[in-house]
């Protein structure tokens, strides 16, 4: 027993101790109860880790019957294989150095414990996640994250636009979630539990489904689950105006960790979807549009937080794209180096926005790296992890996808590296509108805290080396077997490296060498780029499709038509005629208790008249 | 003559109507809180004989005769379905008096009064095992909630009284001529004789009997659940009452119709309920779906929640007649729970309005700005009431769908629609009325939830987590019982199978 329960829970008491009694707290008590929560159980982590290693079986430890009836029997059960070690490894490292550098960056901030309880509880859900040896109770984790998304993102409950953004995250998933329990339902019809083992143990005898049957369905049920969570195309809008809430919050839930559930889901459940190719084919396609419709409009935006938030979208696709093919273990490479960078990306935003007193638009930035360096060098390892630029991180994971998706479908492999290519132009882009040419903003940038660059500088290590140094594919082989394609195809890897160089060299002659060169292409484009810069109108199209007419059809036809109108007006006319008859009814409303016995004893006689007509009816009916 | 605790539990409520009846009104509210909490406690003793082995079993039965002729028998008993409706009733009835306390100025030893006198009513229900028993107190719960309506009620009392009362009593009288009918054939009001004689098939219903008396007894219990379409006096109901009589109505008076349903129409008729039963699931699905999508729409605070009602209890109705022992379970979860988390929705709807005597949602907005901890609970109480994980809501609305997984497939894709929109509705309401700027209005008007508000609403928020964790508690006796009922509902199935057969052969 490694006592595994000890590790949501640490975060769990750091919530309600902060939630409860936060107000009373001063803010570096706060602080200490949020990280040292969070640092205890990531040192838990290691110590359950480092006893259970090489891990090569997986682990078991239940706590207590959650739910039972009849043959459903759902125990609160914890599990840890390799899979899980990786993600407990990345939620609760990342983890810490966000909450650290959330000290810094919420210090001058109203309502800094309520901040930190919900960080806290959100910690404690994503562990339950990851933890989770049945669906259910990974369900319970998802909903969880979903819950403490809503509430961070919402942080900011004056503002309008926060809290509906807020809504729209928890709405949205809620579709997801729709499809994620649907799913559940039918496993349990389908194999009598929801326990990991025992289903992919059955799932696994089953044979490979040619045409669509109950595994492609529930395969895609899970699916539209993931696609919710993980803000795939076409449930992918909640993500970008996620961004409303604090930089932190961007860059703990909204990159490194709860997005990547979806990818971390479907990875779990690989067996099922292993027997179902239709649905992994259809997980790769939604990938892959994912991938490049985000990369398209993150070439557009001018909200520095908004370029990235669609950068993480569209590296979300990448990793369907890659889980699609069947390269689940390139996929979670991608987790964790994107989790890497892209925590880095945000939280150097952060840094950017927080030296720019709360200033997100990139036209009023710019030569930012005189002013902020630690700032920009730390954030140069993260461009050129996500531009893939050779050995660093992000090269690597990337280009395990690049090869597989190559390996599934060679057209899917060409439109991979164009969105690598751009993907390198954004960021590129917006580096350089950010750190290079004259500053165009106002007041004097200043550099932050070490609480907040220290965990840039750790960061920025990992996403210099975290694809070298951590062989996730490796690691997980006990788990999702090995690779099925063959070894590294050199040419696939130069053609995936020059695309990303490609994109910066191209941003720089947009951005550095001829400035205005941009303006004047989008201007040339006109329409086009007008499309791409409002999404697509993406919002706009589920709003009058789907959106207004339910409001619209419920309150008119449902409520004033349906209810209000048809069905009361029937009883309204039942009760008028009958007051108009029997204007005696009156004086049951006497409210003599005795009256009303013997109102009671006169229905009964009249009923049991009633009765002896309708039962000789009846009896003569049946005589015959 | 033996006097059982159930006994004691079931009279006490009545002893406390005439005392509050002749204590001088000063210590009206005073005595009912004593009495009523008392009471409580005496209750909790019911639970010990369900922990022991199996969970199941029937307990604290007293079987006597009332009256002679016609053979009415005061017939009660406790077994797992009714023994936690009888708890929440005990546990809801200090908390309405709680929330009373200072709402209520006029008439005050009559309020408290009825109060408990409803609490006598609603324990009855659930405990009678004679039907005529059953009969009696079903009409007694409906005297005390007309008067809580009509006299303490808001502005338009009246009309909503007189629908309640005429929607109720179209179907009770129904019932109630079913239950004389089943006097003629059987001989007796006992409802466990009667559900004996018809399994042992000593006395036969046809087809063309079982289904107009199935549907006598379910139109009556449909009306109270209430399912779509029999549901607009629900609405009414809660909007004109006070707020004592929207959280006894919701949380306690609904459940004796499915608690009905799950008692009397699949035990005794169980051919047909599973006949009915596809018709009545479709309409429980629509109920789900429309009452959520009105929800939705709704201005009104009040209304909003009722409508959540109709959306939640058609959970419950489609949980019952999908016949599994996890739709079920479900179902008579999902009772408790709607007690609970709406009882705990009117109550904080409650509070509002006794600050600022509106329920309309558009005159609030920026609530947490001023009271911080009425809108941390609002909010606990709406994350369980949209089924959040870990609170109470998410297990019975688990078991219901997959129970009604098990059935069919599209039931439940349908029904699960529900789940989304109830995120929908109650957030947008969550988002209006809480969150943004304070308004001079909101400013000036809402303060924070006092220590006695607190007092009233934290049992329920305890018991949100609770039954949403530790289900273990409260599900083996359930499982247990509907196990057993579950059996005898099939029996009626195989029995009338084999002897409609004969029959028909008869016929040709």
């Amino acid at each position: 027993m490694q006592q595994l329960w000890l590790i949501p829970t640490f975060p769990l008491l750091g919530f309600l101790v902060n939630g409860l009694f936060g107000r009373r707290l001063s803010k570096s008590a706060t602080s200490l109860i949020a990280c040292g929560s969070v640092i205890l159980s990531f040192l838990w982590v290691l110590k359950s880790l480092s006893a259970l290693m090489p891990l090569e079986q997986v682990h078991i430890e239940t706590c207590f019957t959650w739910i039972q009836s009849g043959f459903v029997n759902i125990p609160f059960e914890f599990s840890v294989d390799r899979l899980t070690a990786v993600m407990l490894l990345v939620v609760t490292g990342i983890g810490s150095l966000i909450h650290i550098y959330a000290t810094g960056y919420m210090a001058e901030e109203d309502g800094y414990w309520r901040f930190f309880a919900y960080l806290n509880l959100f910690m404690f859900f994503m562990l339950i996640l990851v933890l989770a040896n049945n669906f259910l109770l990974l369900f319970v984790g998802w909903e969880g994250v979903g819950l403490c998304s809503y509430l961070l993102i919402g942080f900011y409950y004056l503002k309008l636009s926060a809290t509906t953004a807020g809504n729209k995250a928890f709405i949205v998933n809620r579709i997801g979630d729709f499809g994620f329990s649907l799913a559940m339902f039918f496993i349990v019809v389908q194999f009598k539990t929801l326990t990991f083992q025992e289903v992919f143990k059955q799932a696994a005898a089953l044979p490979v489904e040619a045409t669509a049957g109950s595994l492609t369905v529930i395969c895609l049920l899970l699916l539209v689950g993931a696609a919710g969570k993980s803000a795939q195309v076409p449930l992918y809008v909640w993500l970008p105006d996620a961004m409303e809430g604090p930089t932190p919050v961007s860059a703990l839930i909204h990159a490194a960790t709860m997005v990547t559930a979806g990818v971390y889901m479907v990875t779990r459940s690989f067996v099922l979807f292993d027997h179902a190719p239709m649905a992994r084919d259809v997980v790769a396609v939604v990938g892959l549009i994912t991938a490049v419709v985000a990369a398209t409009i993150g070439l557009t935006q001018f909200d520095i937080k908004k370029v990235f938030a669609y950068s993480t979208v569209s590296q979300l696709g990448y990793m369907f794209m890659a889980l699609g093919s069947g390269a689940y273990a390139a996929g979670m490479w991608h987790v964790v180096t994107h989790a890497f960078f892209k925590a880095l990306l945000f939280l150097g935003a952060g840094s950017v926005i927080h030296a720019m007193h709360h200033e997100q638009d990139m036209r009023h930035m710019g030569g930012l790296r005189k002013h902020i360096p630690i700032t920009f060098y730390t954030l140069c390892a993260a461009w050129i992890a996500i531009s893939g630029v050779p050995f660093t991180s992000g090269w690597y994971s990337k280009e395990a996808i690049l090869g597989a998706v190559h390996h599934h479908a060679p057209w899917m492999y060409w439109a991979g590296v164009i969105t690598a290519a751009m993907t390198a132009f954004y960021v590129s882009r917006s580096m350089f509108m950010t750190f290079f040419g004259e500053f165009r903003g106002h007041g004097e940038p200043h550099e932050s805290p070490v609480s907040m660059w220290a965990p840039l500088a750790v960061l920025a290590v990992l996403s210099v080396i975290g694809g070298a140094a951590f062989n996730i594919p490796h690691f997980l082989e006990p788990v999702l077997g090995a690779a099925e394609h063959g070894g590294h195809d050199m040419m696939l890897e130069v053609i995936g490296s020059a695309a990303g160089l490609l994109g910066i060299a191209l941003a720089y002659v947009m951005y550095v060498a001829s400035p205005g060169m941009a303006d004047s292409i989008a201007d040339s484009l006109g329409g086009v780029y007008r499309l791409v810069y409002n999404k697509y109108f993406v919002d706009e199209v589920y709003d009058a499709m789907v959106v207004s007419p339910t409001i619209a059809g419920s309150r008119s036809l449902l409520w004033r038509g349906l209810d209000a109108g048809f069905i009361d007006g029937a009883v309204n006319g039942v009760g008028w005629l009958a007051r108009t008859i029997g204007g005696g009814l009156r004086h049951l409303q006497s409210g003599n208790i005795r009256s009303s016995a013997a109102w009671v004893v006169f229905g009964a006689v009249l009923a049991v008249l009633l009765i002896g007509i309708a039962g000789a009816t009846m009896t003569g009916g049946m005589g015959r | 003559m033996n006097c059982t605790l159930l006994d004691v539990v079931l009279f006490a409520p009545f002893v406390g109507f005439l005392a509050i009846l002749l204590a001088p009104r000063a210590s009206a509210k005073t005595a009912a809180l004593g009495i009523s909490a008392a009471i409580f406690l005496l209750s909790l003793g019911l639970v010990s004989p369900f922990f022991g082995q199996g969970h199941g079993g029937t307990y604290f039965e007293t079987n006597i005769p009332w009256i002679d002729t016609p053979s009415i028998r005061y017939h009660i008993a406790l077994d797992g379905l009714s023994l936690w409706l009888v708890i929440l009733s005990t546990l809801l009835t200090p908390l309405c008096v709680l929330i009373s306390w200072r709402y209520i100025q006029n008439r005050v030893k009559e309020y408290y009064a009825f109060l408990l006198l409803l609490e006598f009513g609603v324990i009855g229900v659930f405990v009678s095992m004679d039907l005529f028993l059953f009969y009696v107190f079903w009409e007694v719960t409906l005297v005390p909630m007309y008067f809580l309506i009509g006299i303490w009620g808001h502005d338009r009392r009246i009309y909503a009284t007189v629908k309640f009362f005429l929607y109720t009593m179209a179907g009770s009288v129904l019932m109630l001529v079913a239950i004389i009918y089943l006097y003629t054939k059987t001989g007796t009001f006992d409802y466990t004789v009667i559900q004996g004689l018809l399994a042992q098939g000593r006395v036969t219903l046809s087809n063309a009997e079982q289904i107009p008396m199935f549907l006598a007894f379910f139109l009556a219990f449909a009306i109270k659940v209430p399912l779509w379409p029999l549901h607009t006096w629900l609405p009414d109901a809660h909007v004109e009452a006070p707020t004592a009589g929207s959280v006894m109505l919701a949380s306690v008076m609904l459940k004796m119709g499915t608690y009905g349903i799950v008692r009397f129409c699949l035990t005794l008729f169980g051919n047909a309920a599973h006949q009915c039963a596809d018709w009545i699931v479709a309409l429980a699905i629509v109920g789900i779906i429309v009452g959520a999508l009105v929800a939705m729409v709704q201005p009104n605070m009040k209304k909003l929640v009722a409508y959540s009602s109709v959306s939640h209890l058609g959970f419950v109705v489609l949980g019952t007649f999908s016949f599994t022992q996890q739709g079920l379970d479900g179902a008579v979860y999902q009772m408790l729970n709607h007690g609970v988390s709406t009882g705990a929705l009117f109550m904080l709807v409650g509070y509002l309005y006794e600050r600022s005597h509106s329920l309309e949602i558009s005159s609030y907005g920026g609530v947490a700005r001023v009271a911080p901890w009425f809108t941390t609970i609002f909010m606990v109480t709406t994350l369980a009431s949209i089924g959040l994980p870990l609170l109470n809501n998410f297990v019975g609305e688990f078991l219901v769908l997959q129970g009604a997984a098990l059935v069919s497939k599209t039931w439940v894709a349908f029904a699960a629609l529900g789940v989304i929109l109830s995120a929908c509705y109650m957030l947008w309401m969550f988002q209006r009325a809480f969150l943004g700027e304070a308004s001079e209005e909101v400013r000036h008007h809402i303060t924070e939830i006092n220590s006695r508000e607190l007092l009233a609403i934290a049992p329920l928020v305890i018991l949100m987590v609770w039954m949403g964790t530790l289900t273990q508690t409260f599900l083996p006796s359930i499982s247990a019982a509907n196990a057993h009922i579950l059996e005898q509902s099939k029996a009626g199935v195989e029995y009338q199978v084999k002897t409609t057969a004969p029959e028909l052969a008869h016929a040709r």
